[in-house]
């Protein structure tokens, strides 16, 4: 899900007025991010990751110095070795002028302009709703972005634990960030942006990377400013050609007390609905499981606190294996008057390969009744490839229990009641 | 004392748990210490709640833990910067060898001197100290004082943790000799005459902390090359504490700096009669202070030639700073050096072999260092737009060790008669009235936030925290 393009960075610098060169940053630094000459000691842009393990040995405090700048116009370090003093933040109206050309929005403006009822391919994007559901909540957006007033917002890391088995090829994390008193309201279903430090191969910024907020409205824990993320560390790309993904490992490798640039919120349609009796489908595989924790907790806490009845839950969820599939264990404890859960695992060993689609057809008669109730919304949400395979099974199952798909296609999309995000 | 739980009590690195003979040693010489801290240490500091960093691992996330520490319960701890099994010697007669993790016999007793050499230097530092606590110029200098102090302390620890567990016998008597010499005591001085000096009021202590722990940082460089694995180990941890006391004092006399400017300003005036009036140290006895600290600081690198640095170095024992990022063949045996000597009324440069004057390489590579930091206070005053600059004196200037020891050289490195020196020595070094003057100034100001007249308040305070934070609570 990575799309947005910010020209904005926070760039690490190091106050020449202050700092004695005792040389214990460049000595603790681990990517060598730090170099010096007889004058100043400077931080390399293009290779500090922000691991901010510079910080607290720094005896003078002179390492903890940030500035918001365009990617492109960066302190070179030939120009921080020059400095007696370091330059002053640029001005709101210095940096709203450098913010014109801005982030591209997020996915679903793409989404929009697929001709509905464009059934030749099935692609999702033809039958996607682009409005949410007439109950969802109203979502704040960017509220944090080059375009607002504050061009990003600083997170620390309050947790990050591995929620895959330990021994497969990948691992997925849940990690959580705190905004403390900073507003940063979001709902299930939407997004954040994440600015990873550092810079690409032509030494330009990273684009902001986006993640679904795996936590509801209230938090990771209720009540406080907090949220959760799924992300799994991307070693290959979709040809299955090895990259290491930038942001993913960043995210990953992340540690208690970092500090986080974060955008956002992000998505104004992929939203649950907040009616009592509206019921929802979940599909999705790995990390497309995170608004699906997000709603499916959402509905727990109203539960438990006797706020809700009658909606139903139902997920389709597939992965490789059992092991690789985020949050198998809390899943299992849910009751099952709750959560109807359907996994799929497509590499478990002696075993035909399975896929959610499979699952979708073996329960088609209890999701075609879902489907018939004009209170159940649908949302999908994972690697592009599961799009086509979970279209044409929901074709099948319609078309199965005696229901016309056109008919029943058009209304979820007009009424908000289709959302998918693949990637 | 029999039963020390030194896992808990003295956070540590070096399985002292499993190291039953290293135990006993310990527990033996550790009631000494305090008590040598509590006789020795920070006069009347006992029972205060101190804002300290303190080390509990060696990596970014544990060194440097923030809290208020009971000052004798401060947790000495022995830290070893992790091991590389793949190190090899890369200097002198054994170069490309494993390093050695025991000590060589052919070396124990030149080893042994180094280890107690700069352990000497780390109890001293905190006797030369100890009554500036009753004069601090805030809670802040305090505080600093008291972190400056503790680490001595715990590098004494290093240090003893070396020979006690390297050395056997030999070893614990050097220990317990460490806490028996003391700073300045005629009968049994520590080793090296600059920590023999007294540090009587906090402008000394700022330029001690700037000039004299600067050598500490290049004295440890130099054995964090050592082919002594333990030894290399050891100094490298303290090499990251050995930071902050430069940075008090880098800080320290850059703050008494701009408050002179400031009022210099303020009363439009360079006049040291009338700074000294207004309660402010001016700036011409500021650089008097500095010429004395250089050049007794220069001394501790010892003589100009030395065939003991020679050995050092050649086999392995001390290597030079920052010897990796050197680009010689590390064996130095064709090489020369300049170093200077007296010719008539003339110092000249005379090429010597390298290896007997690597003292001097290590002093140059030092003047080097500290010239930078004399050229950021002179930014200061640049800054407040003051014609004045600060400037560190000729080498030569104010010496007792060595060929330079002989004669007497002004501070622009001019060969002068014993009659000009006598008669211009209170412009160059800090005369007793300069002393008696700045000792005036001394008193203490334990208000949070409130800071003594001659000094600024430092730009930022420790780990972010506010200026008028209670770095000591007195209780």
């Amino acid at each position: 899900m990575d799309m947005a393009a910010t020209t904005l960075i926070r760039q690490h610098l190091i106050d020449p007025e202050i700092c004695i060169r005792c040389n214990t940053c460049e000595a603790t630094c681990p990517v060598g991010a730090i170099t010096h000459d007889s004058r100043n000691y400077v931080v390399d842009a293009s290779k500090c990751n922000m691991c901010m393990d510079c910080i607290s040995p720094c005896p003078t405090g002179s390492i903890d110095n940030w500035r918001t700048l365009q990617r492109h116009a960066a302190y070179s370090v030939t120009e921080q070795l020059a400095w007696d003093t370091l330059p002053a933040e640029l001005s709101a109206e210095q940096l709203a002028d450098a913010s014109a050309a801005q982030i591209p929005q997020p996915l679903e403006s793409d989404v929009a302009t697929a001709p509905a009822g464009d059934q030749s391919t099935l692609k999702g994007g033809s039958f996607g709703a682009t409005i949410p559901p007439w109950s969802a909540a109203h979502a704040y957006t960017n509220l944090y972005g080059p375009k607002a007033p504050e061009h990003s917002i600083i997170a620390t890391v309050v947790g990050n634990v591995r929620v895959t088995e330990v021994g497969t090829d990948y691992d997925t994390h849940h990690i959580v960030l705190d905004f403390g008193s900073m507003p940063f309201p979001v709902l299930e279903g939407q997004s954040i942006g994440i600015i990873p430090p550092g810079a690409d191969a032509q030494g330009r910024p990273h684009h902001a990377r986006q993640y679904s907020v795996a936590s509801p409205r209230n938090g990771e824990r209720p009540g406080y400013n907090n949220l959760s993320l799924t992300i799994k560390r991307v070693l290959e790309d979709h040809q299955g050609n090895a990259v290491r993904g930038v942001a993913s490992n960043y995210m990953c490798d992340l540690r208690i007390g970092d500090k986080v640039h974060v955008i956002g919120p992000f998505g104004a349609s992929f939203l649950m609905p907040n009616h009592p009796r509206s019921n929802i489908v979940m599909i999705c595989t790995g990390t497309g499981s995170a608004p699906m924790r997000a709603m499916t907790e959402w509905r727990r806490r109203l539960r438990q606190s006797g706020k809700f009845d009658g909606g139903k839950l139902m997920l389709f969820f597939g992965a490789r294996t059992k092991e690789e599939l985020p949050y198998f264990g809390p899943l299992q404890n849910l009751p099952k008057d709750f959560i109807d859960i359907n996994l799929a695992f497509s590499r478990t060993p002696g075993q035909p390969k399975r896929y959610v689609q499979h699952a979708m057809r073996e329960r088609g008669a209890d999701l075609a009744e879902l489907l018939a109730d004009p209170n159940t919304c649908i949302y999908v949400c994972g690697l592009k490839a599961m799009e086509e395979g979970v279209m044409l099974a929901l074709q099948d199952v319609v078309s199965e229990a005696g229901m016309a798909w056109e008919t029943l296609a058009a209304a979820l999309k007009r009424q908000g009641r289709l959302h998918l995000e693949t990637y | 004392m029999a039963n020390i739980d030194y896992s808990e009590k003295i956070p540590n690195n070096v399985r002292l748990n499993e190291d039953r003979t290293l135990q006993r040693a310990l527990e033996q010489w550790q009631p000494n210490y305090l008590n040598w801290w509590s006789d020795m240490g920070p006069d009347g500091s006992q029972g205060f709640d101190v804002y300290l960093r303190t080390a509990v691992s060696v990596d970014p996330q544990g060194w440097a833990q923030f809290g208020h520490v009971k000052m004798p319960e401060y947790r000495w701890g022995i830290f070893l910067n992790p091991a590389d099994p793949a190190r090899k010697i890369h200097f002198g007669d054994h170069m490309g060898e494993n390093v050695w993790q025991d000590v060589p016999g052919e070396y124990r007793a030149n080893l042994r001197r180094i280890i107690v050499t700069q352990g000497d230097t780390e109890p001293a530092s905190v006797e030369q100290q100890r009554h500036l606590g009753l004069t601090a110029p805030s809670l802040y200098d305090l505080r600093n004082l008291f972190q400056v102090n503790v680490e001595e302390g715990r590098h004494l620890w290093a240090m003893v943790y070396l020979l006690h567990k390297y050395f056997g016998r030999d070893g614990r008597e050097e220990g317990a000799a460490l806490l028996e010499r003391r700073s300045g005591q005629q009968d049994n001085p520590r080793i090296l005459q600059a920590f023999n000096e007294e540090t009587p009021d906090w402008l000394s202590f700022f330029m001690f902390t700037y000039f004299t722990d600067r050598d500490g940082k290049f004295q440890l460089c130099a054995l964090a090359e050592s082919s002594f694995d333990p030894l290399a180990r050891t100094t490298k941890f303290m090499l990251t504490e050995e930071a902050h006391h430069m940075f008090v004092g880098e800080s320290g006399v850059s703050r008494v700096i701009q408050r002179t400017c400031q009022i210099m300003n303020e009363l439009r005036t360079d006049d040291p009669a009338k700074l000294r009036a207004a309660g402010v140290i001016d700036l011409p006895t500021i650089q008097r202070y500095l010429n004395f600290h250089f050049s007794v600081t220069i001394d501790l690198f010892g003589a100009d030639q030395s065939s003991n640095a020679a050995t050092f170095y050649s086999t392995g024992l001390k290597g030079r700073f920052e010897e990796g990022k050197r680009t010689d063949d590390h064996m130095l045996k064709h090489d020369s050096y300049k170093v200077l000597q007296v010719r008539g009324d003339a110092l000249v440069e005379q090429e010597v072999p390298m290896l007997n004057a690597l003292n001097e390489v290590l002093r140059d590579d030092y003047i080097k260092d500290s010239v930078g930091g004399v050229e950021r206070w002179n930014k200061v005053i640049e800054k407040a737009g003051i014609a004045f600059r600060l400037k560190v004196p000729h080498k030569a200037f104010h010496r007792s060790i060595g060929t330079l020891a002989d004669v007497k050289v002004a501070p622009d490195g001019r060969v002068v008669s014993e009659a000009e020196w006598n008669a211009k020595v209170n412009d160059w070094l800090p005369s007793p009235a300069d002393r008696v003057f700045v000792a005036s100034l001394m008193g203490r100001v334990v208000e949070p936030g409130r800071f003594a007249n001659w000094i600024a308040p430092p730009v930022m305070g420790i780990n972010r925290q506010p200026a008028d934070f209670e770095y000591v609570r007195f209780n």
